[in-house]
């Protein structure tokens, strides 16, 4: 079967490539392009370990095929910090908070917690559980996630209120 | 984990997507949100030798409400329904039963046409589209024609849908204003497939109720309206007796299957209590 | 002096990051940049890929193996059977349990799922293609999946392979599918004390098979360079230096031409202890192509061919006296262990530590058997989240309080209360032959009570069993009591030994001039966070700032030997090394600072991150200043540099207890249970860093809330898995998951250098029973004496329906 060459922007960069049709996502970025980031936890679409933000919503990038996202815009926790390498709320909140213990949901939870507090800068505390209800983790518990997700949504409002 | 390979096409028009589809034959497959499709196709439970994939195709997103008329794109996605105030504001049962349908990432991607095309018995938006006795419009290279949702699904997996036809859009008339309305859900967790589901949608007027419609889900190979358990309704005052006699009726046509979510008469009895949660839940709902 | 250049003692304690400080991890940083290392984040140049083919059936002969379509796949470069690994006598290995298992399936199949044959391809894609193509023809065998019925005169032979050896590693064997008998205690005393009790209960009390399912799955890469004689082997080791012992006896290389190495890994639970199939597949197309091979399984294969855990039906026996005390315990209990006895115990043990069920009570005498059988079913069993079976001692105790309860029509906390362990009594003997270090049950007790004010809980229970009479509401509401103690820290070398590797470990620091330091340890955390809390114990010792120590783990090269971290060991041996250790250094550091300050010794004391003279505070010398000082200093009768190592014998296990609490609402209707509130006390002695304890206990209780109310690795009558993905086996998200209200008490280890226990387990091991606790006390009132976990929506109609209330 044909290789296809697909374009994308990944964190900010441009990124052309020639894959088979068949190249998961999640592959094409661990694989083709060498990125630790996203994981890979399972096999069923449950897990979320492989969570991308692909034009502005959070997806699994285990159940989208590279040459579906061809053309997208594409965030991985690679990309989170801002340019100058200053953390984001999210990944100073999460340490503040103790939200991770293995780090192996690490990437997809801040990814995915990354637009939910885009979507919804004010979330409750279920709000936020509802919100990462496609994201498993086995060491947390998430209550600390909970902790840290709402830790970082008030550092975020603050800087926007003192912004305006 | 790895799927089987496959030659990709990415049509940007209805017409387009049906000759690739006519040209290619029953190895070709066509994608919409791709999270039914690709879990599959990962268990090599699926091995399509072509994709069709149709994100691109305009002609197959949006929803628009017209005097009372609704119509959603097949690429209208559970998000995108979710979203929709207009939606909300004439037919709500729909962003409620989507959102508890999978989770958030999931949610992005699937299709309201993926749903309904799919025939996998575990999927909510079928039982939703019985209740509001909605119309599918499937399109193939002759032309379109309509079938009624009630009418659509053969079995697990086997639809009315012909090799070569593409679901589209589904239309159906807006439920009065002030009706009642659920979709009450069993699982054993979020995300997962309904133990039982119930979608009621009912109307009542002086406390008496003028029409009723009942769908279940995942309690047999197909989604299955309750025709009878919904004329149990109409006429009563939506009392406890009603709704027993409705339930009953109900539990009369499911055939669930036995599975990881309970015995086949465990999930019979949680069909009979969703049917009634739904109903009361409507009722309070009714105006 | 300005508060500048003399900080306080507060400051300089803070400073330090030490003992007792809430210290923000290390780890942190790369985990949440994406920058950990995990085993598939590995890659070599030249680095080739292998894949499974697994068998369809639980039980079958292999009749042949067609490689040759498999083999023309694109970048298919080789696929290894049982016949490549018999020349080098590695188609079966040692388990860690005394029995053998099959690395590729030779001549016949025992599970579904059990690894037929490995493909070497170029890539994870045309390896998976590969798999599809090996064709295998079986010849169906009548599967046994039923343990009860193992021993039967007509059950099915399942291991041909040891069919004449009724001389199993742990004694004699009755039968084909019979491995080992065990037991402890005086079996003829507790006989007839229970014959004379004036009351008994007898329960069945099951705990179903479940999986430990950490997050990340397991996974090598093995690179063999053929040039130096050297293999590396990075994997998902919880016990890196025992595989490398373990590879040297089973290949032709030497231990010291092998290097092991465990990254960074995405959660143990007990799953990656045992040396698997995959790593000796990867290993040996290694040593034989010369290229790094990788193996990763995927999630449907972890759940279904790496080690289960529990599958013990456990049949107790309590007597009492009319009031209430106990007189006896008597517990048999019926093992699963699959195909292959590949539990991780220690070798004395093959019901690893589960005479600790006389739990936290003063029982008299005891007698407790466990009889292990094979069945058709993947091979096991580890300690999910727990020390060596103590979860199963500790549910089946725990279950059988609330039985006897029940059946003396007597509070369940109140029992507890009567026949618990005084805190007098400490060092306690049991009558199973533990010693328990320390406990004040009591005091634990009191405060769980008194926080969820549990005598308001039992009235307003009461009242809403009469509402529920009356037909009023259709929820029932249980409240589950659990006090549970276990036995964690393996162990002390005389007893405790893995494949005859002594259970101690080791910590060795060397500090550098400018005052940082390195420290390495024979553990390896899986999300523990030890790079944090080791630095920790050792900044409080050493008065060297947490910050300034860097701590390693996982590199046989470097580290110290140890025996790795499962079963809350970590903190109770190693942790004790690294106490001392730290105690080396600092006497060194006395000699030196005593040599500074010319004075003896002896005159010299320390005072958090100094050494000053006694009776002349303002004499001092900083450990800053003693590390310049070792390195650059010619002192009489002590050579240069300052380092330590510890290699720690435990004299004793460590025995943390707790007290935890479950209010749940069952919805009779639905079988939906909601838990409303769930509080947890633990004692897990002097705490190292309260916010690690925290999120290990949050953790440990979610795990303990699935396998109560979901989790199960079931097979049908033909041996197929049921349940062996992520679409089915209960992992609770966030929406499941309730808010952990945690608390404790501080009851120090006397024996241990820091007087800490241990903690990482603990909420699995009490968890499961409050929970369970909770659900049965819901129906107690109707007569239930008990149900079976898991505790899903079904299981708990049933129950219901079974006691005449889902009308």
């Amino acid at each position: 079967m044909s290789k296809i060459d697909v374009k994308m922007t990944i964190n900010g960069s441009a990124v052309e490539k020639s894959v088979e049709p068949r190249t998961l996502l999640i592959h094409f970025l661990r694989e083709d392009l060498d990125m630790t980031g996203p994981h890979i936890g399972c096999d069923t679409s449950h897990c979320g370990a492989c969570t991308v933000d692909l034009d502005g919503q959070s997806v699994k990038s285990c159940t989208v095929f590279a040459v579906q996202a061809n053309g997208a815009d594409v965030t991985t926790i690679e990309g989170i910090a801002a340019a100058d390498g200053t953390m984001h709320a999210l990944q100073e909140a999460f340490r503040e908070h103790h939200g991770l213990q293995c780090g192996f949901c690490t990437p997809g939870m801040i990814t995915r917690a990354y637009r939910l507090l885009q979507d919804n800068p004010n979330p409750t505390d279920q709000e936020i559980r509802y919100g990462i209800s496609g994201n498993l983790c086995r060491c947390t518990g998430y209550q600390n996630i909970i902790k840290s997700i709402k830790a970082a949504a008030e550092q975020l409002n603050s800087v926007q209120e003192a912004a305006e | 984990m790895i799927p089987g390979s496959f030659d990709y096409h990415r049509p940007s028009s209805i017409d387009a997507a049906l000759s690739l589809l006519g040209s290619l034959g029953d190895e070709a497959r066509v994608v919409a949100g791709g999270h039914s499709l690709i879990p599959m196709m990962k268990l090599r439970m699926a091995v399509p030798e072509h994709l069709i994939d149709l994100q691109d195709i305009e002609d197959l997103k949006g929803i628009s409400i017209e005097g009372g008329s609704v119509s959603i794109g097949a690429m209208t996605t559970q998000t995108n329904l979710i979203a929709s105030e207009q939606l909300a504001a004439v037919c709500p049962i729909i962003g409620t039963a989507a959102e508890q349908i999978a989770d958030p990432q999931v949610r992005n991607k699937g299709t309201i046409g993926g749903n309904l095309a799919n025939g996998d018995p575990g999927n909510d938006m079928p039982a939703l589209m019985q209740a509001l006795d909605a119309k599918y419009v499937l399109q193939n290279s002759g032309g379109t024609r309509e079938v009624a949702a009630r009418d659509f699904y053969e079995a697990a997996y086997f639809t009315a849908l012909d090799e070569g036809e593409i679901l589209t859009a589904v239309r159906f008339a807006a439920p009065a204003s002030g009706h009642g309305y659920a979709y009450e859900k069993q699982k054993r967790k979020i995300g997962d497939y309904a133990t039982a589901a119930a979608a009621v949608v009912l109307t009542v007027s002086n406390g008496s109720c003028q029409s009723a419609s009942i769908a279940l889900t995942n309690v047999g190979d197909t989604p299955l309206y309750a025709e009878a358990a919904s004329n149990a309704l109409v006429g009563t005052t939506l009392d406890g007796e009603a709704i027993a006699a409705a339930a009953r009726a109900a539990k009369a046509i499911a055939d669930p299957a036995a599975d990881g979510r309970g015995p086949a008469d465990f999930r019979l009895h949680v069909a009979g209590i969703m049917v009634s949660r739904a109903i009361q839940t409507a009722a309070d709902r009714a105006n | 002096m300005d508060a500048q250049s003399n900080p306080s003692t507060a400051e300089r304690v803070e400073k330090l990051q030490g003992l007792g400080s809430c210290r923000k991890r290390v780890e942190d940083a790369r985990f949440t940049q994406g920058k950990g290392n995990y085993i598939d984040d590995i890659k070599l140049p030249g680095m080739l890929f292998g894949d499974f083919v697994r068998s369809s059936y639980g039980h079958a002969r292999i009749k042949s193996i067609d490689k040759d379509a498999a083999l023309a796949v694109p970048g298919v470069i080789a696929i290894l059977t049982a016949d490549d690994l018999k020349p080098f006598n590695l188609h079966y290995m040692p388990t860690l349990a005394g029995d053998v298992q099959a690395v590729l399936a030779d001549e016949k199949v025992l599970f579904q799922g059990q690894e037929i044959a490995f493909v070497v391809a170029e890539d994870r894609y045309a390896a998976a293609d590969a798999v599809e193509l090996v064709e295998v023809e079986y010849e169906e065998l009548p599967a046994l999946v039923d343990p009860f019925k193992a021993m039967n005169e007509d059950a099915p032979l399942l291991r041909e392979d040891i069919k004449d050896k009724m001389e199993g590693a742990h004694g004699p064997r009755k039968h084909h599918n019979h491995i080992f008998y065990w037991d402890e205690g005086d079996k003829d005393g507790t006989d007839k004390a229970l014959a004379e009790s004036d009351v008994v209960v007898e329960e069945l009390i099951s705990y179903p098979r479940v999986h430990p399912n950490p997050l990340e799955t397991c996974g090598c890469v093995a690179s063999m360079d053929k040039i130096n004689g050297k293999l590396t082997l990075w994997g998902t080791f919880q016990a890196p230096h025992a595989v490398r012992t373990v590879v040297a006896l089973i290949t032709p290389l030497d231990e010291h031409n092998i290097r092991i190495i465990s990254p960074d890994i995405g959660g143990g639970f007990g799953n990656k202890v045992g040396v698997y199939p995959g790593y000796i597949c990867a290993a040996a197309a290694s040593i034989v192509i010369g290229v790094p091979i990788k193996w990763v399984e995927d999630k449907i294969e972890n759940l279904t061919a790496t080690a289960f855990a529990r599958d013990y039906h456990m049949t107790g026996k309590i007597g009492a006296t009319k009031d209430g005390i106990i007189t006896a315990l008597d517990c048999h209990v019926l093992a699963d262990h699959g195909a292959f006895d590949a539990c991780a115990d220690p070798t004395k043990f093959p019901a690893g530590f589960f005479s600790i069920c006389t739990g936290s009570y003063d029982i008299p005498v005891a007698h407790c058997g466990v009889d292990g059988v094979y069945t058709n079913k993947a091979p096991g069993g580890v300690a999910y989240r727990c020390s060596f079976r103590v979860t199963e001692a500790a549910y089946m105790i725990e279950r059988m309080i609330d039985v006897l309860a029940r059946k003396l029509e007597m509070d369940p906390a109140e029992l507890r209360m009567k026949n618990f362990i005084k805190k007098d009594q400490f060092p306690y003997t049991s009558a199973l032959g533990w010693e328990y270090d320390s406990g004040d049950y009591h005091a634990a007790m009191e405060k769980a009570l008194d926080t969820v004010d549990y005598k308001t809980l039992r009235t307003e229970q009461a009242e809403s069993r009469g509402a529920f009479e009356r037909g009023e509401t259709r929820s029932l509401m249980g409240v589950g009591v659990a006090f549970f103690t276990e036995i964690v820290g393996a162990g002390p070398v005389k007893n405790c030994d893995i494949l005859g590797l002594g259970m101690f470990d080791s910590c060795e620091i060397r500090i550098h001039p400018t005052g940082s330091a390195t420290a390495r340890l024979g553990t390896i955390s899986q999300g523990q966070g030890h790079a944090t809390t080791f630095a920790q114990i050792l900044a409080t010792e050493i008065g060297l700032p947490a910050e300034n120590i860097t701590v390693e783990e996982g590199d046989t090269d470097t580290a110290p030997y140890g025996l790795g971290t499962y079963g809350s060991r970590s903190t109770p041996v190693a942790g004790a090394a690294a106490a001392m250790a730290g105690r080396k250094i600092r006497a060194k550091a006395q000699m030196i600072a005593a040599y500074l300050l010319e004075v003896h010794d002896d005159d010299v004391e320390w005072d958090i991150d100094r050494f000053q003279v006694k009776g002349n505070p303002e004499k001092f010398k900083t450990m800053q200043e003693i590390c310049f000082a070792a390195y650059n200093q010619a002192i009489p009768g002590l050579e240069p540099g300052l380092e330590a190592v510890s290699y720690y014998d435990p004299p004793n296990m460590t025995y943390p207890f707790g007290a935890y609490i479950c209010v749940v609402d069952v919805d009779v209707d639905t079988g939906v249970v909601d838990i409303r509130r769930f509080y947890a006390l633990d004692d897990c002695g002097t705490r190292i860093n309260p916010m690690v304890i925290e999120g290990q206990v949050h953790g440990g209780l979610t795990e303990a809330l699935a396998i109560a109310m979901g989790q199960e690795i079931a097979y049908d009558d033909m041996g197929n898995v049921k349940g062996g993905s992520l679409m089915d086996y209960f992992l609770p998200t966030a929406v499941e998951t309730p808010e952990w209200e945690t608390d404790h008490t501080t009851t120090p280890s006397p024996h241990h250098p820091i007087g800490a226990k241990g903690v990482g387990e603990s909420p699995n091991v009490g968890g499961v029973p409050a929970f369970s606790n909770a659900v049965n006390d819901a129906f107690a009132h109707l007569g239930l004496t008990h149900t079976q976990m898991p505790h899903d929506h079904w299981r708990v109609w049933k129950t219901a329906q079974s006691l005449g209330i889902t009308g």
